[in-house]
């Protein structure tokens, strides 16, 4: 007979410590589990993306029921254990249910504290810990509810004020102190976080006590001591978490701040243990995961009977989850009276770092601007490390450069046991090992094989440089960070300089914005000359020794210098005389390799660059002209054969694709962008991983925007349904212009959209026509300029001939 | 000994631009800087072999086309992190024509390596 465990509380600690028990003694127990709420087991730290619309209730699961079924546990789930009779070992919930027990795990996690004022049981006042609160703030924005206040600025409540702002609301954040996020920050770098968030659009009321929620049924504003009230439709309160021993308590087993547990995770009923944020361990609660997940793992080892791994207590650090925010903090970062600060601050750069240090040894510290070296003296700090030998340039980072361009130098010089993702105690070391041995591409790849990243996500930025460093050069995107070492300003501030100042070259740029280098660098000439002719399509002339090779002679150079011609295929179209011509020229220039695309068309590889003039020439006989495989525009508009011939396709998508791609190709984008129309919801041109995709259906067309299937695969985010071509059209028009003119260079749309939020793109190109029709003007109207067939045009011999003849041949 | 050729004039190159002369010791890339300066390097990063001819220049600097490597026009020398060098060779100028001074004795066992 197996003996029976019972888990009291479905939720990451618990559920973990299952995990790790099923790895290590899959038969030991009969196990059955009990959830207050009623789903399984879900990543409750991805809540704050849910609720800023970056992911969905489906998307965060870690267990879902099927899971549960798989493995015979048996899951009560919205069901709340209310006793426990120790003396019978058994555990009974509200309506009867009675399991009894060989093991009890306690893992009830906490509960958001309600400040005891009047009015806090009004309807639409909730706390922020699970999803019905979610569904209840989402619900309320939809509802078209305007004013939201946010009790509590810490990090809880700022990434609840920051969902609600990106799904609409007017948010203000109230705080008590004057100082955001005081147990994780100082006042310096709390100040440059409210600057930041402000600019975002957030509100605070510092150093502001919250009296009454006034209201009859519904809230409808807020009474704070000195008197003054505010409008609120809906009150978020997250003013701090406590234990959730209430059950425990009743049951007898001793309790202090939390449940008592001793270093094997036992309470002191020997038969009973407890994880998570619900128990206090040498004195000391929790309320972030790492440390639960190593409570988990020496609990597990204890039920399996291993009996010898010891639990002794956890340092912690934070990341907050706004997107956009790099902010760090870890350890004590107030310093003492035998502590010294090592700070540097940057405000220019929107940087600041400071490092507490006692004898040496690294106590706290906090980054905000630049945490790229967050994990290190995370390190440092855990492993008391002597940092005498580089103390007076500890802050410039472990690489010792700060160097945009050589971001991922920074990660491959870190230790092979540093760790990298914090959630799941994943170190460098077996990341780089599972990339080589399992040959993986994507982030994806690495979360599903090592689980590094896989949780709060906040480490996605290390494990990207890494999956770079080691598969190969990958333009990153920006924040709010410096354009280029040649400048302080950022990418925002310049292009709006140009537009303000009417700057129609780069030198006029330079000369304004007063560069710190003579003509710039590689970074900064492509991004502005993109930015310069964006904005003014009919003045700026583009200026050809500012493109990267592969657009300046438009075609991709290769690793021996050879290039690669991709011709234009509209919506994957071809015919005979198209591939006759295809052959005869491969046939001529003796070119090596012949390819189909990852973008439906074909790909002449190996063209030597004297012959590419030629090559272009018989090509443009044929009809066809430049594909844009290289450029930072328009790629490819795949499509699938739809109603033409499919026996369920419900539109023309083969023909919708290729007015789309007349429509726009030539056009440059910040980076590339490329589209897909399926026929149905089968979409087999799989549309919803694309910049912009189309999929038809009976009554219409689906706009889907922001998919991205390269380096960080993301689905699209659905825009909106119309009725026609013509609407689909020039929603894509506008959709276009609006990343022209707003997203940063080398950014794409999903990291754009990621940015600004689906609510602040619906509102310019689906709420507001006037404001859609006059971009996709502005995008008509810069394409005229873009138009011209950069092949022929060089096959005329009247456009930069130099770049294809030797200057001199000698001896 | 170095034997100097006449490769062109100023203007057959575009300024913060680069074009390539053809040798039997393999190609040389002649860059024009902002202020006119004229550089030669071989046409060969230190890194992977990248065509420097291709590059961005700036400054007196180009950066290799395949991975971003930034080298000094006027020694050849990567600039750190990096570590490497590309062949440097002298460049005059003379009433608007450049000439490329290519030494003969020093850069041949070079040239049979590569074909070796
Ligand atoms: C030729 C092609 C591979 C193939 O043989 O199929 C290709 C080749 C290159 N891709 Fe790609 N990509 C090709 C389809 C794709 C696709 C598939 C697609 O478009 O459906 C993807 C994923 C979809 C997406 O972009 O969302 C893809 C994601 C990437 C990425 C990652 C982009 C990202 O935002 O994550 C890069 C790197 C970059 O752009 O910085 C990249 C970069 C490159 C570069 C330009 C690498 C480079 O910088 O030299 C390669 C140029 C090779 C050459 O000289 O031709 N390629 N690349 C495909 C050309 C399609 C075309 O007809 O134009
Ligand atoms: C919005 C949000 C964002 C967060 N962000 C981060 C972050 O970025 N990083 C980080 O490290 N941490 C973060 N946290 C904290 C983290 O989610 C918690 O530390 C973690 O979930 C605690 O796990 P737990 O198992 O102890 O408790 P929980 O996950 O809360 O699980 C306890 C479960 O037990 C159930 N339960 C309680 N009593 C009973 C009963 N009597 N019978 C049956 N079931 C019961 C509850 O309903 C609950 O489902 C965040 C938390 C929230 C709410
Ligand atoms: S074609 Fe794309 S995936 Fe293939 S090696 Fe080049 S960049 Fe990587
Ligand atoms: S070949 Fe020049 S940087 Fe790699």
């Amino acid at each position: 007979m197996k003996e029976k465990l019972v888990l009291i509380g479905n939720g990451m600690a618990g559920m973990r410590t299952l995990e790790e028990l099923l790895t290590i003694a899959p038969d030991k127990y009969d196990i059955t589990v009990f959830g207050a709420e009623p789903y399984g087991n879900y990543n409750r730290i991805l809540l704050s993306p849910v609720l800023a619309g970056e992911k969905t209730v489906d998307q965060i699961m870690i267990n879902d029921l099927d899971w549960y079924a798989e493995r015979d546990i048996t899951l009560h789930a919205g069901k709340e254990v209310v006793t426990i009779n120790r003396a019978r070992r058994q555990a009974i919930t509200a309506d009867g249910t009675t399991v009894s027990y060989d093991r009890l795990l306690l893992a009830t996690g906490s509960q958001p504290f309600m400040i005891p004022i009047p009015g806090n049981d009004l309807s639409g006042v909730i706390t922020f810990r699970d999803i019905q609160d979610v569904h209840a703030m989402l619900e309320a924005a939809r509802a078209g509810k305007k004013h939201a206040v946010v009790i509590g600025g810490g990090l809880l409540g700022l990434e609840a004020a920051n969902g609600l702002m990106k799904q609409g609301m007017e948010v203000t954040v109230v705080h008590l102190l004057d100082v955001l996020m005081e147990r994780q920050l100082d006042i310096e770098a709390a100040a440059m976080l409210r600057a930041s968030l402000e600019e975002r659009g957030l509100r605070f009321l510092m150093g502001a006590q919250t009296v009454a929620i006034l209201g009859e049924e519904r809230v409808r504003g807020v009474r704070f001591k000195d008197g003054l009230e505010i409008p609120a439709d809906l009150v978020v309160m997250a003013v701090g978490i406590r234990p959730n021993i209430d059950l425990a308590k009743r049951s007898g087993i001793h309790c202090e701040r939390g449940i008592v547990v001793n270093d094997t995770m036992q309470t002191y009923d020997p038969r009973v243990y407890a994880v998570g944020e619900c128990v206090q361990h040498r004195g000391q609660t929790y309320g972030l995961v790492a440390p639960l997940w190593e409570q988990a793992r020496v609990c597990a080892n204890h039920l399996a009977s291993y009996g010898i791994s010891r639990y002794r207590g956890s340092v912690t650090s934070t990341k907050l989850k706004v997107t956009g925010i790099d902010l760090f903090s870890a350890g004590n970062f107030s310093g003492g009276p035998d502590c010294d600060e090592i700070v540097l601050r940057d405000q220019a750069r929107g940087v600041y770092k400071k490092l507490v240090v006692r004898d040496n040894r690294v106590q706290g510290a906090v980054l905000y601007g630049d945490t790229i070296d967050g994990n290190w003296y995370f390190q440092l700090l855990r492993e008391n490390t002597d940092v005498s030998g580089f103390r007076d340039s500890i802050l410039f980072g472990q690489a010792h450069l700060g160097d945009a361009g050589h971001g991922g130098n920074n990660v491959l010089a870190m230790a092979d046991e540093a760790e990298i993702c914090g959630c799941n105690g994943v170190c460098k070391g077996a990341i780089v090992k599972a990339i080589t041995t399992q040959k993986l591409f994507t982030l994806e790849e690495v979360r599903a094989h090592t689980k590094a990243s896989a949780s709060c996500g906040s480490c996605t930025g290390l494990v990207e440089q890494l999956l770079t460093a080691m598969l190969g050069d990958y333009s990153k995107t920006s924040k709010e960070k410096p354009l280029c070492p040649c400048t302080e300003y950022s990418h925002d501030h310049v292009r709006k300089t140009i537009r303000e100042q009417h700057l129609t070259s780069l030198r006029a740029v330079f000369d304004f914005l007063e560069w710190k280098t003579p003509d710039g660098c590689h970074s900064c000439r492509p991004a502005i000359n993109f930015y310069l002719i964006a904005t003014w399509p009919s003045e700026a002339r583009d200026d050809s020794q500012s493109r990267f090779i592969n657009e300046r002679v438009h075609a991709n150079i290769q690793k021996d210098g050879t290039y690669s011609v991709v011709p234009r295929m509209w919506g994957g179209l071809t015919n005979p005389k198209e591939l006759r011509a295809i052959a005869d020229v491969a046939d001529k220039f003796q070119i090596p390799t012949v390819k189909v695309t990852g973008g439906q068309r074909i790909d002449l590889l190996g063209v030597k660059k004297e012959d590419l003039p030629k090559v272009w020439a018989d090509l443009n006989a044929a009809g066809m002209v430049s594909g844009h495989a290289y450029g930072k525009s328009l790629r490819t508009v795949k499509t699938c054969v739809g109603s033409d011939w499919c026996r369920f396709g419900t539109q023309d998508s083969t023909g919708l694709g290729v007015k789309l791609e007349k429509m726009t190709w030539g056009s440059w984008t910040p980076h590339k962008f490329k589209m897909a129309v399926s026929g149905c919801p089968r979409n087999c041109a799989e549309a919803t991983i694309k910049d912009f995709g189309v999929v038809c259906v009976d009554s219409g067309y689906e706009l889907h925007v922001g998919g991205n299937g390269g380096i960080k695969l993301r689905g699209t985010e659905l825009l909106c349904k119309v009725a026609t071509e013509e609407e689909a059209m020039e929603y894509a028009g506008a959709f276009m212009q609006l990343y022209r003119e707003e997203g940063r260079y080398l950014e794409r749309t999903a990291p754009w959209l990621e940015r600004v939020g689906l609510a602040y793109v619906k509102r310019h190109i689906v709420e507001d026509g006037e404001g859609r029709r006059s971009l996709h003007q502005r995008f008509l109207a810069s394409q005229q300029y873009a138009q011209v067939d950069p092949w022929a045009e060089r096959v005329s011999g009247r456009v930069d001939a130099h770049e294809f003849q030797p200057l001199r041949q000698v001896g | 000994m170095v034997d100097w050729h006449e490769i062109g004039a100023l203007d057959d190159i575009p300024r913060l631009g680069s074009r390539v002369v053809q040798t039997p010791h393999g190609d040389v890339a002649i860059f024009r800087a902002a202020d006119d300066q004229v550089f030669a390097l071989r046409d060969r990063c230190p890194h992977k072999g990248g065509p420097l001819s291709q590059g961005i220049v700036h400054g007196y600097r180009v950066t290799c086309p395949l991975h971003n490597w930034v080298l000094e026009l006027a020694s050849g020398e990567a600039v750190a992190p990096d570590e490497g060098c590309a062949t440097h060779y002298p460049v005059r100028q003379e009433n608007g024509r450049i000439w490329l001074g290519l030494n003969n004795v020093v850069s041949l066992p070079t040239a049979a390596r590569e074909t070796a």
